[in-house]
């Protein structure tokens, strides 16, 4: 299981990677594993302003969807269009080919809800 | 819900091998090894071998077990030889479905009743309730297991273990014999994949060598074990009922598309009123459709026709690893259930179009 130590992660299995004011996001190693072969990665949310937790797209995998949650408020600048085409990515490369979306914050205070490496490990038993 | 979970003779096997185990029908199952689509692909285009011991298995024994047999299933089973096996479907008394199965005639009098893990005590006990006659009734069903061996390299491999002539098994036949070493396993050309090969029925005691031997004679035709996700997409792909999904107790068989196992040559639990559905006529039918745009159908989402009417619900969804796209099956009232139909599947609400397909949506 890779979780890096240098990122961010939330709750609902997204890492995050704040360079100045944007946040990088993806979902991480554990939750690709979890939702196998991913097929379609649907982000609709682009130039939309979001609060933290809110839907901003979903991943459909063989066997199941799952919906994917702001990790923070802010608007969305980009989305990896590259998923388009190659949305297994999110399965090979989950924290660098495989990432979903910037974010430019909106209430950086956010930021210190997040979990380190180290309390992602926990919330998902891989200590 | 806290459940028990029976154990399958080789699970620390899997486990081993790195298998994702989930809870199933009350059983701790692999669903997979590595990955879904890369498991269907091998049974596709290679072999591969799934561990689906969790099935349940009943001998029917006696003079009068062919009746009580014709009582509760809707196939005819005396058109079953020893040695044949025939796909049937147990009818309830309210027009639904108790449970769909394999026949198995092993014996002019004996016979192997293969049925859903999740209904074994559901059929146990419905079998039973028909049970007039005292035909004798044994539960295997924590005594076997059963390892389905499927793809176009399977008979290959598995003629490598045995001195029975597989190529003369034809489809629905079986043969009991020596395999690995191991007496008197059921080796049935019968699969729930359309790839082909074979399903063994073996004791447990038999399993683990029996399992083992597969996996290294097939290492040079890189065979791989397989999970229930890949079992699924395989069978969806093919249009193959689940029962829990695309049929149940409320499902009468004639919607299901199951008429050609529903015969009324004879009587059985609840003919005479799936003979008046039939001869009335069925308002909504069991369908396989194709996403023509971009989505997935799931089991529980709704299906439209073109004036955005409600006209059914899909019952199993998923994308196809070999077309590479979204596949399903769901009822729709019968004015959309011809091949062709255009209709559209309410995802994430979005109505997205699909066409309605004969099934298998896979040729061979």
């Amino acid at each position: 299981m890779n979780i890096p130590e240098e990122l961010k992660y939330s709750k609902d299995h997204e890492w995050i990677r704040i360079e100045n004011n944007i946040a990088h996001i993806g979902i991480t190693d554990f939750a690709q594993g979890e939702l196998g072969d991913i097929v379609y990665v649907e982000l609709e949310s682009l130039d939309e302003e979001l609060n933290e937790g809110e839907v901003m797209g979903s991943i459909e995998a063989v066997k199941t969807v799952s919906d994917i949650f702001m990790p923070i408020s802010g608007t969305v600048i980009e989305v990896n269009e590259e998923l388009e085409s190659n949305p297994e990515m999110v399965n090979s490369d989950p924290y660098t080919n495989g990432w979903l979306a910037k974010i430019e914050i909106s209430n950086p205070d956010e930021i210190d809800a997040l979990l380190n490496a180290d309390g992602y490990k926990k919330l998902i038993g891989a200590e | 819900m806290e459940t028990e979970l029976t154990s399958i003779a080789l699970e620390a096997k899997h486990q081993e091998l790195g298998a994702k185990m989930v809870p199933f029908a009350g059983y701790l199952m692999p669903l997979q090894y590595t990955s879904v689509v890369q498991e269907h692909k091998t049974v596709r285009e290679g072999v591969g071998i799934f561990d689906v011991s969790h099935m349940g298995e009943f001998i029917l024994r006696g003079p009068k077990a062919l009746d009580l047999i014709q009582k509760i299933s809707s196939n005819d089973a005396t058109k079953l030889n020893i040695g044949s096996a025939q796909y049937s479907c147990m009818p309830n008394d309210k027009g639904g479905v108790v449970d769909d199965l394999i026949i198995y005639k092993l014996d002019d009098q004996e016979y192997l009743l293969v049925v859903n893990a999740s209904n074994i005590d559901k059929d146990w006990n419905w079998i039973k309730s028909h049970n007039t006659d005292n035909v004798e009734m044994i539960d295997r069903s924590n005594e076997m297991s059963l390892f389905a061996v499927q793809g176009p390299l399977a008979s290959q491999v598995l003629q490598k273990l045995t001195k029975v002539t597989l190529a003369d098994i034809p489809y629905y036949t079986f043969v009991m014999g020596e395999i690995a070493g191991i007496q008197d396993v059921i080796i049935s050309a019968t699969g729930y994949t359309g790839a082909g090969g074979f399903e063994l029925y073996v004791p447990n005691s038999g399993a683990e060598q029996l399992w083992d031997a597969i996996l290294e004679t097939g290492k040079e035709d890189n065979i791989q074990p397989i999970g229930l996700g890949a079992r699924d997409t395989l069978r969806l792909e093919m249009g193959f009922c689940l029962y829990g999904n695309d049929i149940d107790d409320t499902t009468s068989p004639l919607e299901a598309g199951l008429g050609w196992i529903t015969k009324f040559t004879k009587p059985f639990i609840n003919s005479e009123a799936l003979q008046k559905q039939k001869a009335e006529g069925i308002t909504k039918r069991l369908v396989g459709f194709e996403m023509i745009e971009k989505g997935i159908p799931r089991a529980g989402y709704t299906i439209y026709n073109e004036n955005d009417e409600l006209i059914g619900k899909v019952t199993s969804g998923s994308q196809s690893p070999i077309l590479e796209k979204g596949i399903g099956l769901g009822y729709v009232t019968v004015s959309h259930a011809k091949a062709d139909s255009t209709i559209f599947i309410e995802i994430r609400n979005k109505r997205i179009k699909a066409v309605v397909k004969k099934t298998p949506f896979i040729k061979k």
